[in-house]
């Protein structure tokens, strides 16, 4: 059974349709891709995957579970956890209690345990930070826990967002143009990064439009042109595709997408 | 012993109003910190003062259980109109718990039992300054508790994006009617112990120019830290008097301060994090010398 299936999916926004019977079974322990030129729709993916907006027809299931209806921070707590294409971290707060915000629903001490600082919050509390500490060293920012998220760089930002992502303990983690932005070596590590994620065993769904980079990272690929799925498969068999090329580079051209 | 006898007898009412002020400051800042900019907190603090007072006042209740009542009071109005007007952000918000203060206002105005346009009179002086100090630790306390918690980083991460907060698995609504309610309940005590030392209270004194006033002790002094309200109510408190010869323009004076913070000391005049940078500047110009 795959993670999350994505099925008869249509969404419009006033008489603008974003999507059109859109199907995407996502599986667990992989790296799955949605590509395709901008304006496809992919976001709007990942907006009602998350619970941002209702989708017009069609239905979302996680695990099995319909997530018609379910509130955006009941889905991340379900095991849905993404990060943004425009960096979104807590600029005024520190890398550790950026990630700390992750751990919010997993910290359940009460009101009272709190202000009097019961040994059950110490605990909890600590079980946390170090918790923060570890998935902070995953992605080799431990070193600067205590400082400012906004004197990250932009490369650094995009791996806080990571360790962010992962510490609310997802099964799922869907991550929007990972690279935007990046030169070619940044692209590398970030690359390694999630590769590395994939083999702890969480799910990866990502969205991009770096052909390259998608080809060499993902499991699956599916393909996303005008709001519709035009193809879906392993990166060699997308690569060669002749829906994809046209999408990609216009009709009659024999060029291949690299 | 004297000098302190005859200093008490003459500034012991500027003391109350020194620790008072701190705690509708502090009231303010539980607010913002959620990135809740409300005008509603002068309200919250009038709806404590005259239920508290009519409390003391009519049925004769006990000070502690008066005060418990100025507590709840605005806690409930704070839930119910919390849950509307919270879906609204920024200067929508202010707008509109704006208007709230200003039909509160005009309500204890109006209304027979809270003796309308005259006021309350001959309210029983039962704070004492144990009081205020006591009430002003324990507010400071748990504040300083809630943000080292998941309910403070929850607050922060609120303020700072409030999409990336619901998606990490915050019910930003919840949180923010907790932010909203938890400031009306320290006005409100605020208020009620304001009521019990100046004996007499109007509705005059909870409208605009109340909101505003705390509005600016709280941006003045920083909203970085809970020693930024506190520093300045007190300053805000004291200046009137230290500056008496400009009487008249009080408010003018408070405007020209607000203006003057936000362009040029944005984060107030408490700012933990620039006095660090301050600090490691200075550390790295020593260190660079031969």
């Amino acid at each position: 059974m795959s993670l999350l299936s994505i099925r008869g999916i249509g969404k419009h926004f006033g008489g603008l349709q974003v999507l059109e019977d859109v199907n995407i079974e996502v599986p667990g322990g992989a790296i799955f891709a949605l590509i395709g030129p901008n304006g496809a729709g992919k976001t709007t993916v990942f907006n009602l995957v998350t619970g941002l907006i209702k989708p017009s027809s069609g239905s979302i299931a996680f695990e099995g579970r319909d997530l018609a209806g379910v509130p955006p921070h009941q889905i991340t707590r379900l095991g849905i956890a993404r990060t943004f294409q425009n960096i979104r971290i807590f600029p005024d707060m520190t890398l550790l209690e950026n990630v700390m915000v992750g751990r919010h629903h997993l910290l359940n001490y009460g009101g009272l345990a709190l202000l009097f600082a019961t040994p059950a919050f110490r605990e909890a509390e600590r079980r946390s930070r170090e918790r923060a500490l570890e998935l902070l060293s995953w992605v080799k920012l431990d070193h600067k826990a205590d400082a400012t998220a906004d004197n990250l760089s932009y490369g650094e930002q995009r791996k806080l967002e990571f360790a962010r992502a992962l510490a609310t303990e997802p099964k799922l983690l869907l991550l929007d143009e990972p690279v935007a932005g990046m030169n070619p070596s940044e692209k590398a590590v970030l690359m390694e990064e999630i590769r590395n994620i994939r083999d702890r065993g969480y799910g990866v769904f990502l969205i991009e439009h770096d052909m390259r980079f998608v080809m060499n990272l993902c499991d699956r690929v599916a393909v996303l042109n005008f709001g519709r799925i035009i193809a879906e498969g392993p990166p060699d068999e997308i690569r060669t595709h002749p829906d994809v090329i046209e999408a990609y580079l216009g009709r009659g051209d024999e060029a291949e997408v690299s | 012993m004297a000098a302190f006898a005859d200093f008490w007898a003459t500034y012991s009412t500027l003391v109350y109003s020194v620790g008072i002020h701190a705690l509708l400051a502090l009231s303010l800042w539980l607010t913002l910190s959620c990135g809740l900019l409300s005008l509603a907190n002068a309200a919250f603090m009038g709806i404590g003062a005259y239920t508290a007072a009519l409390l003391t006042l009519n049925l004769h209740w006990p000070f502690p259980a008066a005060l418990l009542g100025g507590a709840v009071a605005p806690a409930v109005v704070a839930l119910i109109i919390g849950a509307p007007t919270l879906r609204l952000s920024g200067v929508y918000l202010a707008m509109a718990t704006l208007a709230f203060g200003e039909v509160t206002r005009i309500l204890i105005l109006n209304l027979q039992i809270t003796g309308g346009p005259e006021g309350l009179n001959g309210i029983p002086l039962l704070t004492t300054g144990w009081h205020i100090v006591v009430i002003l630790a324990v507010a400071g306390y748990g504040l300083a508790r809630i943000r080292r918690s998941r309910l403070g980083r929850a607050f922060e991460a609120i303020r700072e994006d409030e999409v990336a907060a619901r998606l990490m698995g915050i019910n930003v609504e919840s949180h923010k009617l907790a932010a909203f309610t938890l400031g009306a309940v320290l006005a409100g005590v605020a208020g009620a112990l304001n009521a019990h030392f100046t004996f007499f209270i109007s509705p005059r004194e909870y409208g605009f120019e109340n909101a505003v006033d705390i509005l600016t002790m709280t941006i003045l002094g920083g909203t970085t830290s809970l020693i930024g309200p506190v520093l300045g109510a007190t300053i805000l408190t004291l200046l009137p008097e230290l500056m008496r010869f400009l009487h008249a323009y009080r408010l003018a004076v408070n405007g020209l301060i607000l203006v003057v913070v936000v362009l040029f000391l944005p984060t107030g005049l408490w700012d933990a994090r620039r006095f660090r940078q301050l600090l490691k500047n200075r550390r790295a110009r020593k260190g660079g010398q031969p």
